[in-house]
């Protein structure tokens, strides 16, 4: 991928939940990146305006959960000039296929975007089988 | 007289026509959206998407940027415009990774945003917390509105 090339404006996604949300306002997907490697698998979210206190990372029954809220960024007493955006709730969901060490799950929030890494279980990376001539 | 009205009124040529031509989409927009179910926001087209607003004082900008380091930043002021500009660099990771999604973008991104009045471009300040920039445009001291004393 060139590094030179200019970002594509993309309007950001709004969601609808399966269930519908007991607080008002708008729900939005976050963009992703998700990679693996032989040990584990690493999420990386945008999700600008959240404070860690306020993201929310579930995984239960391969059902990883990320809910982030965000603070209103304005202060009282502006008034909108230019909405080109709005701001509201992140949220997705993933299934996941591999066995994930719980334990060992990590997550940091940087700059607005979210590094998770799920380490794989043991048993689930692949092991090298050796073959030895007869 | 209705001419004068209209084309004298004081802030008039200052405050771009688009400005308010976009304020009065949006109202429409969202009054359609109660109908149609389908809404299309106005914007610019180009990256990074700008949130502008105003107090007594001051025009604050702002932008979601996450994953853009300050130093990576660069905006520029004048009289009654700002220029934001910037490249976000995603680090580039494990190469024997597997990609199942790549939805993040990288690449440079250049940004005009006309300010509706003159502005003090000496005192602009601009901060990135969270992946959000705000930039803080104060208004230039004659277009603040002025309290006057009744005698």
């Amino acid at each position: 991928m060139a590094d030179s090339k200019d970002i594509k404006v993309r309007e950001k996604q709004e969601v609808t939940t399966p269930a519908e949300q007991t607080t008002p306002g708008m729900v939005f997907t976050p963009q992703v990146d998700i990679f693996e490697t032989e040990k584990e698998l690493t999420l990386l979210a945008d999700i600008p305006g959240v404070k860690s206190e306020k993201l929310n990372i579930d995984l239960r029954d391969n059902i990883l959960t990320i809910t982030a809220d965000i603070d209103p960024a304005e202060g009282s007493g502006e008034e909108d000039v230019l909405i080109e955006y709005e701001t509201g709730r992140f949220y997705r969901q993933f299934t996941l296929s591999e066995v994930i060490d719980q334990n060992r799950i990590d997550a940091k929030l940087g700059d607005g975007v979210l590094r998770l890494t799920l380490p794989k279980v043991e048993k689930a990376t692949p092991r090298k089988i050796a073959i030895k001539a007869a | 007289m209705i001419y004068r009205r209209l084309w004298g009124f004081p802030n008039w040529e200052a405050r771009s026509p688009f400005a308010e031509l976009e304020r009065m989409k949006r109202q429409m927009d969202r009054l359609m959206e109660g109908f149609s179910g389908t809404y299309q926001r106005p914007y610019a087209g180009v990256f990074p998407l700008i949130n502008l607003t105003e107090d007594k004082n001051a025009y604050y900008v702002r932008a979601e940027l996450p994953g853009v380091v300050a130093g990576d930043l660069d905006i520029q002021a004048t009289s009654n415009s700002l220029s934001i500009s910037g490249e976000r660099k995603l680090p580039a990771e494990n190469k024997d990774a597997r990609w199942h999604r790549r939805e993040r973008e990288a690449g440079k991104f250049s940004r005009m945003v006309a300010l509706p009045s003159e502005i003090d471009s000496n005192k602009v300040d601009a901060s990135l917390v969270n992946g959000i920039l705000t930039v803080t445009v104060p208004k230039a001291e004659v277009t603040k509105p002025r309290q006057i004393a009744v005698r």
